[in-house]
């Protein structure tokens, strides 16, 4: 086992300005409007930095939100906006969502491996299936598809983006200036993948990235996102919401990691959790109250919920990991801009005085943070004796 | 300053995957690491330029069935780096090229909107039209496209394109907390495209962004591109660098805008074009002759020629004659893929190639030098900021993309010496006067089309 391993892993949900729907109701105008321009995702990216968080994610959809007219609407593409993120912060990985039912692999493996570049070694991809009418409509080049269905195409695409990855070995640029050469093109790899539904045959344009792999994580929500979690994912997220039920789950999915010839060391097991902080529990539920008087923050069925003192959730997030097997936590604050400020004020160094997390990022990559070795690419071997 | 004279657009071209790049050079730098692109965009804007500009490649070009290795070969995505630019710059304009054959109206067009918001106002598109099946294989939809279709399929991926980009309303926004009101239903407005090439319909997820429409850009050079810039682009690109070559295309092009309803000053025609500096302008024209060698590599010159002639020619040697027999007419279709063709009659060109070779007592090498050198600017900085100024006020061009032999210092000098130059003389901006890109191409903003309809 990794040192790691006895540490938490912590990410934050860096969506719009937090996961309750009137938590932009709480901002002057100017603020909630800010949004578009990344200058409000930069700032809570560098918060979490500050706050030595392993990463952040940043949703994504292609279509615009439900909820009506109350609910803030309008997106930016969240590759792009973590992209220009990406130069302004250091330390804290970057995972944008990217779907997979109506965009190319080609460039999904493309972007992700830029973000890579441009971050020097923090990105990684949280993938996610669009199953609504809507995008479809949006795209019009086939019927919705079932969940089982797009996620069985989204398990082709994460294994066409991951070989795309590889499919430049590391030293392949050499620049031999006698030989006029740029590349040694038996370092440069086709992926020649053929699937049920579509066929790549590569390289990639992008030279291999810092990372090599940049981090993939999977929500396992559901039988056929968790069958893809357990094939390739290296971050898996999970809802629970008791120990018992976080044990269980997690238990199972070991099993099924092991079953599939993974490494369970090298998977990391990952709680979803809405919070709400407060300097009391009655502060915190206070607060609460006033965002649910403009609209109920709705609970997601299943999922770990948490209302109090930021020491209180350090606590719990100890015991989880020590009893039931957990490697942390996705926190989906309620108001960012509150709530994030808690984390890294008030979690983290409780966290900290127990000996339970980080004092200091020790690598630059979101590997590193994962105590992950960069791997080697995958067609290298192939080559070695050739070249 | 005076007014009066014709102003000059700039733009950096980020050298990468062509025989312009010298890679060779002990002083070029990586082709790939992010650094390298924050310092040429740096430069640039501290010349107060319109522009930066990433192409597209979206497969590894091939020569004799094998992945060409003899020029810079891979980058980064050209989108993604634009957006990490966005947060590097404030006010230089960010464009890339996007294919309208292998991606869908909806996601290009929130890609730019987003651009376009995280930049500020100084997003840019160009679209290009690629037919080949070869890039296809990288594609879950294949290619697809008979040649003959690629420029209705992009006339009708444009017009779908800005209808997306205004079905929100300008002030769609209003964020009113005390009412609970982010987004008025009424203020985004529903989208329908039914053609050929598309059909779709619902609701475009970005705002309107700042410049209301991305700047356009496009780079054809056939009749068809020339009418498709003609009625849609705010800049095209163009291979005329010379004067004489230059004007004809300004004529032709600028001829063509009338019969859309469009102002001569609603289209910026930006060449391509090259600059080699010197002290003297014989430093300067040692120095162009030195380039060209580098870009011109011994196996580089054999593999250009083989793109002629259709066929192996690696017993040839690079510093000896060209071949006495004629082209491989079989092989040329097959020999290079990925790359554009510029040359139709290969039995016309090699020939042409064997008399200038004979008149001239040139090599292989020597007559490839020859016949691919590009326009340059090349001289001091003083005749070159003449030229260039020359070519701009009589109309041979409203400015230049300048492609830089070197990585990423390779517009360094032109910075610190032509750009105060031209801006002694009143043909070039002290510092902008506005934040969008289309403020720097002295370009309209579009009012919002309502319920725009593509045809």
């Amino acid at each position: 086992m990794t040192t790691s391993r006895n540490q938490l892993h912590l990410g934050v949900a860096i969506d719009g300005h937090g996961a309750h729907p009137a938590a932009w109701r709480t901002l002057d105008d100017a603020a909630a409007r800010g949004l578009w321009d990344g200058t409000v995702t930069t700032r809570h990216a560098q918060r979490a930095a500050q706050g030595l968080l392993d990463f952040v994610t940043l949703d994504d959809a292609l279509a615009v939100q439900d909820g009506g007219e109350g609910r803030l609407r309008g997106r930016v593409d969240a590759l792009l906006t973590l992209a220009k993120v990406g130069p302004l912060t250091s330390g804290v990985g970057l995972i944008p969502t990217i779907t997979t039912t109506h965009t190319e692999p080609f460039n999904v493996s493309k972007n992700i491996a830029t973000l890579d570049w441009v971050s020097l070694g923090r990105g990684g991809w949280r993938v996610e299936v669009s199953t609504s009418t809507a995008e479809a409509d949006h795209f019009g080049r086939h019927q919705p598809m079932s969940e089982a269905e797009a996620w069985a195409e989204a398990a082709d695409a994460v294994e066409v983006v991951r070989r795309l990855w590889d499919s430049w070995e590391d030293d392949a640029i050499i620049r031999d200036r006698p030989t006029g050469r740029f590349i040694d093109r038996d370092r440069v790899h086709y992926i020649d993948f053929e699937g049920a539904r579509f066929n790549v045959r590569g390289p990639s344009i992008v030279p291999r990235s810092p990372q090599g792999q940049p981090l993939v994580l999977v929500d396992a929500c559901g039988q056929a996102a968790t069958t893809l979690a357990v094939a390739t994912a290296d971050l898996i997220v999970i809802d629970a919401e008791t120990g018992a039920a976080a044990h269980e789950r997690v238990s199972a999915l070991r099993t099924a990691l092991s079953d599939a010839g993974r490494d369970p060391a090298e998977v990391f097991i990952l709680v979803r959790a809405d919070v709400v902080f407060g300097a009391t529990s009655y502060e915190a539920s206070a607060r609460l109250a006033v965002l649910d008087r403009h609209e109920p923050w709705a609970a997601h069925p299943g999922r770990l919920r948490r209302l109090g003192t930021a020491c209180a959730f350090a606590e719990l997030a100890m015991d989880w990991q020590a009893e039931h097997d957990i490697n942390g936590f996705v926190l989906a604050p309620a108001v960012l801009a509150t709530d994030l400020g808690r984390i890294v004020d008030e979690l983290v160094p409780t966290l900290q005085a127990a000996g339970g997390f980080r004092k200091q990022y020790t690598g630059v990559t979101l590997r590193e943070h994962f105590g992950l070795a960069r791997p080697t690419s995958r067609y290298a071997t192939a080559s070695a004796g050739s070249s | 300053m005076s007014t009066s004279r014709k102003q000059i657009h700039l733009a950096a071209h980020f050298p990468g995957v062509n025989s312009t790049t010298v890679w060779s050079d002990p002083a070029s730098g990586s082709q790939i690491d992010f650094a390298s692109f924050v310092h040429l965009a740096q430069t640039a804007e501290r010349g107060k330029f319109d522009f930066f500009f990433l192409a597209e490649g979206l497969r590894l070009r091939e020569h004799r069935g094998r992945i060409f290795d003899l020029d810079v070969v891979g980058r980064p995505d050209s989108l993604t780096v634009l957006a990490a630019l966005a947060g590097l710059t404030t006010r230089l304009g960010l464009a890339g090229t996007l294919n309208t054959t292998f991606n869908e109206p909806f996601e290009l067009a929130r890609q730019f909107a987003s651009l376009d918001h995280l930049s500020g106002g100084r997003a840019a598109w160009n679209a290009v039209t690629s037919p080949d099946s070869f890039t296809g294989e990288n594609f879950r939809r294949g290619g697809f496209l008979d040649p003959a279709d690629r420029y209705e399929r992009a006339t009708e991926f444009i017009a779908t394109v800005r209808q997306l980009w205004d079905s929100w309303d300008d002030d769609a926004v209003l964020a009113d907390a005390y009412h609970g009101v982010f987004v008025p239903d009424d203020r985004i407005h529903p989208f329908s495209h039914s053609g050929a090439e598309f059909d779709i319909h619902g609701q475009f997820d970005v705002p309107r962004s700042p410049q209301g429409q991305p700047v356009q850009i496009q780079a054809g050079d056939s009749d068809g591109g020339r009418e498709l810039a003609s009625r849609y682009a705010d800049v095209i690109f163009s291979r005329h660098a010379s004067l004489r070559e230059g004007k004809a295309f300004f004529d032709d092009v600028k001829g063509r805008l009338a019969k859309y309803g469009r102002l001569p000053s609603d289209l910026k025609i930006i060449p391509a074009a090259t600059v080699v500096l010197g002290d003297t302008e014989a430093e300067a024209t040692e120095r162009a002759r030195h380039l060209r060698e580098q870009q011109v590599s011994p196996q580089g010159a054999i593999a250009f020629l083989e793109q002629i002639w259709g066929r192996d020619l690696s017993d040839h040697d690079p510093d000896g004659p060209l071949p006495t027999f004629d082209p491989d007419a079989a092989g040329l279709a097959s020999i290079t893929r990925g790359r554009v063709r510029h040359e139709k009659d290969p039995f016309a060109v090699a020939t042409k190639w064997r008399e200038v070779a004979e008149a001239n007592q040139l090599s292989i090498r020597g007559l490839i030098i020859e016949m691919t050198t590009r326009t340059a600017f090349v001289g001091t900085a003083l005749q070159v900021a003449d030229r260039i100024d020359e070519y701009v006020q009589s109309d041979a061009a409203d400015g230049y993309i300048l492609v830089p032999h070197l990585t990423p210092h390779g517009l360094d000098d032109f910075v610190d010496t032509v750009v105060p130059l031209l801006q002694e003389r009143g043909s070039y901006r002290a510092d902008y006067t506005g934040t969008t890109l289309r403020d720097h191409l002295d370009l309209r903003v579009p009012a919002r089309v309502a319920d725009g309809s593509a045809e």
